[in-house]
């Protein structure tokens, strides 16, 4: 079976994320199987999973460097890649987004308040974890102390996930 | 550097600050920083218009709610004027449609309060 692949490398920085999306919708755009809508629920998952990756290694830059970050809170010395890949396969576009930050737990998430809960006004964060999983029709998060792995794939309007999907 | 819009104007006592570009985690911080400035002047009847936003992720989200807890805890109220259907995706997957008083027009959002 045909799957193309692209692979992008880049800095982990804030500046780098915009061409990250430019990217994967660029690929996704290469063959048709996606319509717009579901192209822009791709740029929002690999905006979601970057950002998760930018944060992982500014988080552990910040924790390793005695320096301390630069005064825009990265640290360009030190600064490590992520890698983001798009597969365009016969009926569905994956995409993976790798970091090599401290990990995080997917499952502490689950015990943030409602969005609608006045105290979740509180936390700025994790609404990009509950965007993956809605957007993505399969996804998948690896976490550790190594880094993080998120993998979502979007299939063609005619092509239904298999049944023994996640 | 990447293009963020940030466009201050003054409505029937409301501050309106219309936003346009990528929302994301490389740009956030300038809206952050400006809706911050205007708290600390004082100014705390915003709305934020997005109808030139192209682009918003969970980052510039978690501004949007940063900064109506901030205006709420000055006695102050924070508004959001959005129709694109791209944008208001965003709002309702992740359930702030319930949270923030969105609306069709800025003459709408200074009406209603």
């Amino acid at each position: 079976m045909k799957v193309d692949v692209v692979r992008l490398e880049v800095p982990a920085l804030p500046e780098y994320l915009a061409l990250a999306r430019m990217v994967v919708a660029g690929t996704a755009r290469i063959d048709p199987l996606l319509d717009d809508e579901r192209v822009d629920d791709l740029r929002l998952i690999v905006s979601e999973a970057c950002t998760n990756a930018i944060e992982a290694m500014r988080d552990r830059a910040s924790s390793n460097d005695a320096d301390g970050p630069d005064a825009d809170g990265t640290d360009r010395d030190r600064a490590v890649a992520m890698r983001v890949e798009c597969r365009l396969g016969a009926s569905r576009v994956e995409v993976v987004v790798e970091d090599r930050g401290n990990g995080f737990d997917p499952e502490a998430l689950d015990a943030l308040p409602s969005v609608t809960d006045p105290s979740r006004l509180t936390v700025e964060r994790g609404l990009g974890l509950p965007l993956i999983r809605t957007l993505s029709d399969e996804y998948d998060i690896t976490s550790g102390s190594t880094g993080t792995r998120v993998w979502a794939a979007l299939y063609a309007a005619a092509a239904a996930p298999p049944p023994d999907a996640l | 550097m990447i293009e963020l819009g940030l466009e201050l104007s003054e409505r029937d006592g409301w501050s309106v600050l219309a936003v346009s570009g990528e929302v994301d985690v490389a740009t956030a911080p300038r809206l952050r920083e400006r809706l911050v400035g205007l708290v600390g002047e004082g100014r705390t009847r915003i709305v934020v218009d997005l109808e030139k936003v192209d682009f918003i992720d969970s980052t510039g989200l978690g501004v949007l709610v940063g900064a109506l807890k901030r205006v709420r805890t000055n006695d102050g109220d924070l508004a959001l004027v959005c129709t694109g259907p791209r944008i208001l995706k965003v709002f309702e997957i992740t359930g702030l449609t319930k949270v923030f008083a969105i609306h069709r027009s800025v003459d709408e959002a200074t009406a209603a309060a």
